[in-house]
């Protein structure tokens, strides 16, 4: 093993720490922003909705992200009429995928509020909405915040999938490298390493966070 | 001010309520009691629609809530409701638990809310509680919060479910004295209870409620002490 051949190269694999984050954190919003829409559908009234969101999450459940990410990606000519970027692709399936995930997590957190929560807001004449947001989510998201934080752990390790468009996330770069100097451990090794530090850090960031929405406890 | 006419409900083939026709007058407090199951606590979540009645018709006030156009959330903001286990939320403050409502549905500037808010704390003895959360609070502290919450929107009319039933014994005086005193500012009451002394001492009058009818009505002396009906006299053999 000789770490020395690709010190040069390191700055290069360590731009893309950027494209993964970038990817992970707008494909996180998207994810998170979608499966509150979802989950709100499934515990809703309408049973359209309803088997719209419960058939969304058993597709994109029930098929492997790297084909969602090829569908999207390949095939988005036929889908959407052009070609769109490898970068927009990855965010588009990574988002799509997390939010049948986070809304089944939301979907539980919210049913785990104790019902008599939604009837106290009722009784005090809180509207939907507000009764939704103020009382019942954020009663909800301080629950399942672990799982959200895993699910967002998840992400950042799967993005490194992106490398199968062609998108120059750690992992592609690593690759690249690899194939440049006829040396694959080393720049794969330093890319794991990357992949692993950022993992600790979410994970601190997770519990740091936690910690702060224990207070009323 | 309320007035409820052959008001039914069912839970599917269940029929919880069966032909209700009773009138609360302005001003009155009217404690509703009767054996477990038979309808008490759904017939006054049926005053503010948080049961939807099967048929029958409710007025409150100048509005038939029964209506098809009735927006629900107008009444709710006028009857205050107190449960049988508080239902405070957790992650707000004691101050937040009264204030949420008043800002939020009414729009009330923050200022004036957390000096109403504090106000009505001080009302049922908690002023020093302000700041903390409800798991800080005992179970009768807690239901006096509730109690604050709910005067916090300036009901016309309070309805409590089982206030104390879920109470340590030697809590539910201070919860008791707070109803009455609420009782003596002329606030119209309308109280689901098992808490026979209280309901002797404070109600105008007493509904007794069996099987999902109203068996009997009349004023807590004549009552207690001479009840016309043979269901309502085993129930209080029972309980007395």
């Amino acid at each position: 093993m000789n770490f020395e051949q690709i010190v040069p190269s390191m700055p290069y694999i360590l731009q893309g720490i950027w494209v993964t984050l970038q990817i992970v954190l707008i494909a996180g919003l998207l994810g998170f922003a979608i499966g509150i829409i979802l989950s709100l559908f499934k515990i809703g009234r309408i049973p359209f909705l309803r088997w719209f969101a419960d058939g969304y999450t058993s597709i994109f459940r029930g098929t492997p992200l790297v084909l969602q990410l090829m569908i999207i990606y390949y095939a988005s000519p036929q889908l959407f009429g052009v070609q769109i970027e490898a970068y927009t692709a990855a965010i588009l399936s990574f988002g799509l995928n997390s939010a049948a995930y986070i809304s089944e997590i939301i979907r539980a957190g919210i049913q785990a509020v104790d019902k008599g929560q939604r009837e106290a807001a009722m009784a005090l004449g809180v509207p939907y909405n507000k009764m939704m947001k103020d009382v019942i989510l954020s009663q909800a998201l301080k629950n399942i915040l672990p799982a959200l934080m895993n699910e967002f752990i998840t992400l950042t390790k799967e993005s490194a999938i992106v490398t199968v468009i062609g998108v120059t996330d750690i992992m592609r770069r690593a690759y690249i490298v690899g194939s440049d100097k006829f040396s694959f451990l080393e720049p794969l090794l330093f890319a794991g390493m990357i992949y692993y530090l950022m993992v600790l850090v979410l994970t601190f960031a997770g519990k740091w966070v936690e910690g702060r929405m224990r207070k009323s406890d | 001010m309320i007035k409820v006419e052959g008001l039914y409900k069912s839970f599917g083939q269940l029929e919880v309520l069966k032909d209700i026709t009773a009138e609360i007058k302005e001003g009155e407090v009217v404690v509703v009691i009767g054996p477990s199951g038979s309808g008490k606590s759904t017939f006054l979540r049926c005053l503010n629609l948080l049961e939807e009645p099967t048929s029958g018709k409710i007025v409150i006030g100048q509005d038939e809530v029964t209506g098809k156009k009735f927006n629900p959330q107008k009444l709710r903001s006028e009857v205050g409701m107190v449960f049988q286990h508080f239902h405070l939320f957790p992650h707000m403050t004691v101050l937040e638990n009264v204030t949420y409502a008043p800002l939020k549905v009414k729009g009330v500037q923050k200022q004036e809310a957390d000096q109403l808010g504090r106000e009505l704390l001080a009302k049922v003895g908690l002023s020093e509680k302000a700041d903390e959360y409800p798991n800080r609070l005992s179970g009768g502290q807690k239901q006096r919060v509730a109690i604050a919450r709910a005067l916090a929107m300036q009901p016309n009319v309070m309805l409590f479910d089982e206030p104390t039933s879920a109470l340590d014994p030697e809590m539910v005086k201070e919860v008791l004295d707070v109803m009455k005193s609420l009782a003596k500012t002329g606030m119209t009451m309308m109280i689901v209870t098992h808490e026979m002394g209280f309901a002797r001492e404070v109600a105008d009058r007493v509904i007794f409620m069996d099987e999902g009818m109203l068996v009997e009505q009349a004023d807590p002396t004549s009552f207690f002490s001479s009840p016309s009906s043979e269901r309502a006299q085993n129930f209080l053999q029972k309980v007395l």
